[in-house]
């Protein structure tokens, strides 16, 4: 039972992705072109998204816990660091280099489009990457 | 490439967008990121979280068969850059959302509408990494 909610919410969200075009790299791309073939539709995507989760999260939030766990994930680091901004930044240089973001490619994998095959190969070696980086730093700081 | 402006769709899609990361903390108190489903995919730990995040993906990768048996068509996906450009970027990407500790669905969605400060700093400035890069490319570099 849970794993097939978690399954349609999947689909759900995934369906709401392909229809609102943000599998769809030339349509995100576009959104970002402002002094060229500007497309703002990814505006209405946000939009829409955040006018049904905002109010939605305030109802659920407001009860004791979920349907079916014990309580609520949160994340509970409040601090803004260096690692969120510069971490954000360089996912934003990537986005509008490729044009997949990973909510976005991860719907389009199942087009088997070739393009996606190859974007989410290199996401997953990025966020890799990234770990084996962490764990660098994190060695070097320990020996000093 | 021209696209053309679909106000009606995207909010459509978006609000269901919505209504999945709704749901998703209703029936599972979990915030819907595309990068935490696949790193945590990536770090097999506890095996009922590992197995809600593959039914999640699984959901996701289901979509386009849905659309195609109720539309008839695939979705469109138009790619108009480089092989290149879809490695190097997939990297950078991946590489950032590790760090900034959420993507467009994390920080822009779920993060935003509970008004978290974090999510809102990030979604402002991975906004702005992408005017910036896309300027670059297209109008400065002509890629």
């Amino acid at each position: 039972m849970r794993l097939l909610t978690a399954f349609l919410i999947g689909l759900l969200f995934g369906t709401g992705i392909l229809i609102a075009g943000m599998a769809n790299p030339a349509k995100v791309l576009n959104f970002f072109d402002i002094a060229g073939t500007w497309d703002p539709s990814l505006a209405f995507v946000m939009g829409g998204a955040l006018l049904v989760a905002v109010p939605g999260y305030r109802l659920v939030l407001g009860r004791p816990g979920p349907l079916f766990e014990q309580g609520f994930q949160l994340p509970d680091t409040r601090r803004i660091d260096r690692p969120l901004v510069l971490g954000s930044l360089t996912f934003g240089l990537g986005w509008g280099v490729a044009g997949f973001c990973p909510g976005g490619a991860l719907p389009a994998l199942g087009t088997g489009r070739g393009e996606v095959v190859m974007f989410v190969a290199a996401f997953i070696a990025g966020l890799l990457l990234a770990r084996l980086t962490r764990t660098l730093m994190q060695t070097r700081l320990r020996a000093t | 490439m021209i696209t053309e402006f679909t106000p009606l769709t995207s909010a459509l899609g978006g609000m269901m967008v919505g209504l999945a990361a709704t749901l998703l903390m209703a029936l599972h108190g979990r915030i819907f990121g595309a990068t935490g489903i696949v790193a945590g995919l990536l770090r097999p730990g506890d095996r009922n979280d590992w197995l809600l995040r593959a039914a999640l993906l699984a959901g996701m990768v289901a979509a386009p068969t849905l659309l195609l048996v109720l539309t008839g068509q695939m979705p469109q996906i138009q790619v108009p850059v480089s092989t290149p450009a879809i490695l190097i970027g997939g990297t950078i990407v991946g590489f950032g959302v590790f760090f900034g500790g959420g993507c467009t669905s994390g920080h822009g969605i779920c993060g935003n509408a509970r008004f978290s400060r974090r999510s809102i700093t990030a979604t402002l400035t991975f906004m702005a990494g992408a005017f910036l890069s896309v300027y670059v490319m297209r109008h400065l570099i002509g890629a």
